[in-house]
């Protein structure tokens, strides 16, 4: 909410020419969120300190939007506290010759390098105190920052992810305006209030530059698409805002991951897919669809004549619609699948008599205590003649440094199973239901560990 | 002439072109009854007369057809139907759907048809067509009974056509204008000592006794003093040691109009032997024969014929009480109470069988009971069991006396079930059915898997305190997914608490909420006296609670060794770790022993609504995201900016030193209701290292075996409550109250006085109740509860700022009306789930009402109120 730039140069007061800001007013401004005013706490004979003080209307930023903007639309919000995108507009509108490099009185100056430095109170910064450096270091800033508790009387909740940030460098004010401007809505990494999609391209246009031989430029970008548009369906939202965000900061590791969990993740729907193809159905399900992958596998085979995938999130059905083109298939090809929105805790008339049936990581996901329902609507209700299920390996955890022997893949995982807890379930479900059962390994083999997927074909006559 | 027909019937006209059949039809029969296949022709062609158009035509004819049928109209079908294949669709499609086809046929003399034709301007049909369709007909005519028709009148003259009256009778089966109170009678089998023991510990006595023994009028004539009815599930006779006796009770019973009889496989058979059919004499027919063949010769004859002529006179179901009762002696799916077809008559019989035959002989059932989703309750017998089992609406009280087990009867409407033990076992069964008990009850293994019929889509549902609520088809989805993903076992579920509306806007200033319009309202409701209860400010929980594990398997069928669960108010555990649940359960349960509470309310389980504090226990994740974020950004930098304005305060003059000093003050206020927030939130805030850190405050005793409280007042809900939590302080919080007189206005400034109390110590507010659980004000329902909250706490609901004049200003228009409408529709939906629960209906009925809370939920609505 405050931005206070420090120039050193003689005679200082010329700098108050840069900002087209005279230094002995206090100047307000009306905004879209409230209101911006500039003033200087300091003006001597070498330095001069401008401040930009953002005054929000925590209660305007919020009337009239509390259904566009789902949970972000809190009177408790910390809009009115932080640097954000209301910085930058800010910064655009009231400095926007300095930002333009432009100054009618002092133009020599606009175009020199001056020792600037400035303070950020405060920033939210998503990915520490390191991606803070990451950013701003390469474009040859020094980095101050200080971290805020969450709150001091309870050490136990951990640091908050507010920083009070100082930037210098000798540069001219436009190019530090120019940074500030485009990489105050990146620290955040939420969604832009009042920046609509046209205000993010003409933020990223002034990156022209040097944001393309930034060593981060892929992930500041991303940053901006992200959230430009959130699709998350409002009504279910409102059922889940007590769940925890997905883990914050694992943006990194996911990167040094993903490679892996690509092939392993091309790996495994490709064993399902053979061990559908080896079945011989024909009428197939895929129980637990998400977003299509292996919709898109089944499509492509003639031999399963009837496809359904069914899924619990119609957000991830409707994805899976748009991935698969489904409204532009040919007739043929449309009539051969499905999606049905539906839930493995329940019986289902609609998934009875296939051939078989595909569970791909899914049954991970389910409380243990509600297993039983799932066992009973697949195997007693659905009944298909065959059902090709996966789930991790737990076994195989170890070998991965981000997740270990304690913790498990992913945080809506309630459990994962080592090979013999697998086994014993599957033995249970071919007794209790009169399936066979053979077990594959999807993955590489550790020879003491297994895979880092499970496979077990059911089978019944 | 006068002719009957059955009140559900397909009547199939039969008639040439010109016979009158429309005219006829008009005259007897209401618009919508009759379908005729010209207006179908009319419908897929515009051309009433296109014989191109007669294959659609008959499609939509017979799709109309079947449409009535299985909605259980009558139905006319207006075509020639001169031709035996095209009757026979609707011979077909009655007997589909159990309905009798009766064939009207308009035989008139060729000539009239031929002049009746040429009057016509319409269409123009050949004489020789007619010639034709006359003939067809004539041919025909012998064969209607083959054809399936039960009823066929043949009209030959003008003149008694138009004599023709038509009466609608109801079918033998249909006894809805019989409502009872009834004594429904199991399989008796000649167990006639155990039926008069039976009979007379139900109160019926003895009121004449008929000579003419040993005839089958003779002996004793049962009857009720108070007017029950006894009602037989049939297969009297057979196996036992007294079959004619038990067959004269029953007779008389029924000729002197205290008992109704419908057949058993048994009676059936017996009464094909008597007939001189081929039969087996196996299953204890032999001894019927015995006791019949011991009958004097000289009236032998005559007694089997009237015997055989009652066992064939015996309906094959009962449709009782307004359509609620349905009496069969194998049972009756839904779809085929009331109606009559040989299917219909098979089914009462028999059942529904695979064809294959198990293990011990004996056919393999299909158990219809298992998917029965009808209103009517059915009763029935035929397959002995252990004790009479409920399942979906449907009970067995054949409890096998003559295999040594007893003769049951159950009460209708009272539901409860009087045994008489056998006095030997009369005969070995060929499948034992005195089996060790289960280890849950047929009920609960049908409800381990619910049916997603049962919630997808809109849905309507009927809730007895309230109206109909309807779920939207998307809200619906939403709940899916969530129940799904996150909720308990549905067999713990048998709640969700409703969303509570605050009160009325304040106008005061510096509030937004003030008590005076939370009584405002109820006074305006007519309420008298409500109860403020204190609000506690930690996370909604539904503590359900059973005496003992046994208890949880037995009324529950929770099989996992659980004895309880707590869970939010979206249904979801609220311990992620186990072994702390069981722990806080059973200390619940200690003192919920201690306190005599199970006795007291002759209870094993009970339902509570409670608060479980603190706060932060739950909501961890949300403060540390929100609150306490919003908290640190502020702390850090409110001070920052206001120490920039006082240096720059410093260089500035005049006009502008006078702006700045404003704005400075502004920001000074900001940062000190920034640190009020913080000290809001920290208030609900502590850690848990143990249970006894956790605070549970139960304010409603919502249910306990075969009671939902809502007819005890709030005082009651909050004294027993009291007596639980002084037994264990340390976890137990009971919750302070004050009643509030509403027609008093000291009482009113005294409860007003409690809140700004409460509220200045740092609690959220108060939630305001009419004394009693419902109250029924100008408009039905009064809204239960309303929540009338303190400034400080509405910092964390409003934001740091928002007791500033301006935004004060802006934030008191708020509308509450879809939050009322909401907060009903929930609480409705919620007792109604209750209610269903104490009444053992199948899980699907109770959760429906709680998944539709959870759609509900999923409504957009400020967050706020």
């Amino acid at each position: 909410m405050l931005l206070t730039i420090t120039a050193t140069h003689t005679p200082a007061s010329d700098i108050g020419y840069l900002f087209h800001k005279h230094p002995d007013k206090l100047q307000s401004f009306e905004m879209s969120f409230g209101h911006a005013h500039v003033f200087y706490p300091s003006v001597t004979e070498n330095a001069c300190v401008v401040c930009l003080l953002l005054d929000v209307d925590p209660v305007a930023i919020v009337r009239g939007k509390a259904d566009s903007e789902g949970l972000l639309a809190q009177y408790v919000n910390d809009r009115p506290y932080v640097a954000s995108s209301f910085l930058s507009v800010a910064i655009s509108q009231v400095f926007q010759s300095a930002l333009n490099g432009k100054s009618t009185e002092r133009p020599e100056l606009a175009a020199t390098q001056i020792p600037l430095v400035a303070e950020i109170d405060v920033l939210p910064v998503r990915g520490g105190v390191r991606f803070l450096h990451a950013v701003f270091e390469p474009l040859g800033y020094t980095v101050e920052a200080r971290r805020a508790p969450l709150d001091p009387l309870f050490p136990e909740w951990g640091e908050s992810n507010y920083f009070s940030v100082t930037i210098s460098r000798i540069c001219t004010l436009a190019d530090l305006l120019t940074h500030l401007y485009v990489l105050m809505p990146v620290f955040d990494n939420s969604k832009h209030y009042y920046v609509g999609d046209d205000e993010v391209e003409k933020l990223l246009v002034r990156g022209d530059g040097w944001l393309a031989t930034h060593p981060l430029r892929d992930e500041i970008t991303k940053r901006y698409l992200r959230h430009q548009r959130s699709l998350y369906r409002e009504a279910l939202a409102r059922l889940m805002s007590d769940e925890p965000e997905q883990a914050e900061d694992s943006s990194q590791s996911e990167d040094a991951q993903s490679e892996r969990a690509l092939s392993l993740n091309e790996e495994r729907l490709g064993t399902v897919l053979a061990a559908l193809r080896a079945s011989g159905a024909s009428r197939v399900l895929d129980l637990g669809c998400g977003e299509g992958k292996l919709l898109r596998l089944l499509l492509k085979d003639r031999q399963f004549e009837t496809i359904v995938g069914v899924d619990v999130s119609s957000r991830s059905l409707e994805i899976a619609s748009e991935r698969l083109k489904l409204d532009r298939l040919s007739p043929t090809q449309m009539e051969r699948i499905t999606l049905l929105h539906g839930s493995l805790m329940y019986r289902d008339q609609r998934l009875e008599g296939f051939d078989a049936a595909a569970i791909v990581e899914v049954i991970e996901h389910l409380d243990p205590p509600r297993l039983e329902a799932f066992e009973r609507v697949v195997f007693n209700f659905a009944r298909p003649k065959t059902v090709v299920l996966t789930t991790p390996n737990r076994e195989y955890n170890v070998t991965w440094e981000n997740v270990g022997a304690e913790s498990l893949r992913h945080s809506d995982h309630r459990f994962e199973w080592t090979r013999d807890q697998f086994q014993t379930w599957a033995d249970m479900i071919v007794k209790r239901f009169g399936y066979r059962v053979r077990f594959l390994p999807v993955g590489p083999v550790d020879p003491a560990l297994g895979s880092p997927t499970q496979m077990a074909i059911f089978e019944r006559d | 002439m006068l002719i009957k027909i059955p009140k559900l019937s397909v009547v199939v006209l039969i008639g040439p072109s010109g016979s009158g059949k429309s005219t006829f039809a008009r005259t007897h029969f209401a618009p919508t009854e009759i379908l005729s296949s010209d207006f179908c022709r009319g419908l897929v062609s515009d051309d009433e007369t296109s014989q191109a158009a007669t294959g659609d035509a008959f499609d939509v004819l017979h799709f109309i057809v079947a449409k009535r049928l299985a909605g259980g109209r009558l139905t006319v079908i207006d075509a020639t139907n001169v031709q035996p294949e095209s009757r026979k669709t609707w011979v077909e499609l009655g007997r589909k759907y159990h309905c009798l086809p009766v064939a009207l046929v308009l035989n008139l003399p060729e000539r009239v048809c031929i002049e009746r034709n040429a009057a016509r301007d319409d269409r123009n049909i050949g004489p020789h067509v007619i010639h034709n369709q006359m003939s067809q007909l004539r041919r025909g005519l012998r064969g209607l009974a083959k054809e399936g028709f039960r009823h066929i009148y043949v009209l030959n003259t003008p003149e008694e056509v138009a004599e023709l009256t038509i009466e609608r009778v109801p079918l033998w089966n249909d006894r809805r204008d019989e409502t009872g109170p009834f004594d429904i009678i199991g399989d008796v089998h000649g167990c006639c000592d155990e039926l008069e023991d039976l009979l007379t510990q139900l109160g019926y006595e003895v009121v004449a006794n008929l000579p003419g023994a040993p005839g089958l009028a003779s002996g004793p004539v049962y009857a009720h003093p108070a007017g029950r009815k006894a009602v037989f599930v049939g297969d009297l006779v057979d196996r036992g040691p007294r079959v004619l006796d038990t067959v004269r009770l029953v007779r008389n019973m029924i000729m002197h109009g205290s008992a109704l009889c419908v057949p058993g496989n048994h009676d059936v058979k017996l009464a094909r032997k008597l007939r001189g059919k081929n039969t087996q004499i196996k299953h204890g027919l032999a001894q019927s024969m015995a006791e019949i063949d011991a009958i004097p010769a000289e009236i032998r004859p005559e007694f089997s014929r009237e015997l055989a002529d009652f066992l064939d006179g015996l309906v094959s179901h009962y449709v009782l009480d307004g359509g609620n009762l349905v009496v069969a002696h194998a049972g009756m799916k839904e779809e085929m109470q009331g109606r009559g077809s040989g299917a219909v008559r098979e089914f009462a019989l028999y059942g529904e069988t695979t064809g294959e035959t198990d293990e011990f002989g004996l056919p393999e059932r299909l158990k219809w009971a298992e998917t029965y989703r009808g209103n009517a309750m059915v009763v029935y017998g035929h397959t002995p069991v252990p004790v009479p089992e409920w399942l979906n609406r449907t009970v067995n009280v054949d409890t096998g006396c003559v295999f040594g087990g007893a003769l049951t009867a159950m009460r209708y409407p009272e539901r409860e079930f009087v045994s008489v033990p056998a006095r030997t076992t009369y005969c070995e069964p060929s499948r034992p059915f005195l089996s060790p008990e289960l280890a849950i009850s047929a009920q609960h293994a049908n409800d381990q898997t619910l049916d997603i019929d049962d919630v997808r889509g809109k849905r309507s549902i009927p809730t007895r305190y309230w109206s109909r609520v309807t779920i939207r088809e998307e809200n619906a989805a939403a709940a899916l997914e969530a129940m799904s993903r996150f909720a308990v076992d549905p067999r713990w579920l048998i709640y969700l608490p409703p969303t509570m509306s605050p009160c009325a806007t304040s106008r005061e200033p510096g509030l937004l909420e003030h008590p005076t319009e939370a009584f405002g309202y109820y006074r305006g409701e007519g309420v008298p006296r409500v109860i403020c209860e204190e609000k506690h400010m930690g996370s909604r929980a539904v503590v359900m609670i059973c005496r003992d594990e046994a208890v949880a398997r037995s009324r529950f069928g929770v099989t996992t060794g659980e004895s309880g669960c707590v869970y939010t108010r979206t249904g979801r555990r609220f311990f992620n770790d186990e072994s702390l649940e069981i722990a806080f359960l059973d200390r619940v349960r200690t003192s919920l022993n201690a306190t005599n509470f199970w006795d007291e309310l002759q209870t094993d389980w009970v339902c509570l609504d409670c608060e479980l504090m603190p706060w932060s226990a739950k909501a961890q994740e949300l403060l540390r995201r929100q609150y306490a974020a919003v908290g640190a950004a502020g702390s850090a930098a409110l001070p920052a900016v206001v120490a920039r304005l006082q240096l720059a305060a410093n260089r500035l003059t005049d006009g502008e030193l006078a702006k700045i000093t404003t704005l400075a003050a502004q920001f000074e206020s900001r940062a000190a209701n920034l640190q009020r927030f913080v000290k809001s939130y920290r208030h609900y805030c502590w850690p848990v290292n143990s249970i006894d850190d956790l605070k549970l405050a139960p304010f409603h005793i919502l249910a306990t075996e075969g009671h939902v409280h809502v007819n005890r007042d709030h005082l009651w809900h909050m004294e027993t409550l009291r007596r639980v939590c002084e037994a264990d302080p340390a976890l137990l919080r009971a919750t302070s109250y004050r009643i509030v007189d509403l027609t008093d206005a000291e009482s009113e400034v005294q409860g007003t006085a409690w809140w700004t109390e409460l509220t200045s110590r740092g609690g959220e507010g108060m939630v305001v109740k009419p004394l009693s659980f419902l109250h029924r004000g100008r408009c039905g329902l009064s809204q239960p509860a309303v929540k009338c909250r303190g400034p400080e706490y509405l910092r964390i609901i409003y934001g740091p700022d928002y007791t500033l004049d301006a935004n004060l200003e802006r934030l008191r228009s708020r509308g509450l009306g879809r939050k009322r409408a909401l907060a009903m529709s929930e609480f409705a939906l919620g007792l109604e789930a209750l209610e269903r629960f104490v009444q053992r209906e199948p899980l699907r009925r109770i959760h429906e009402c709680v998944f539709g809370v959870l759609a509900l939920e999923s409504e957009p609505i400020d967050p706020r109120l």
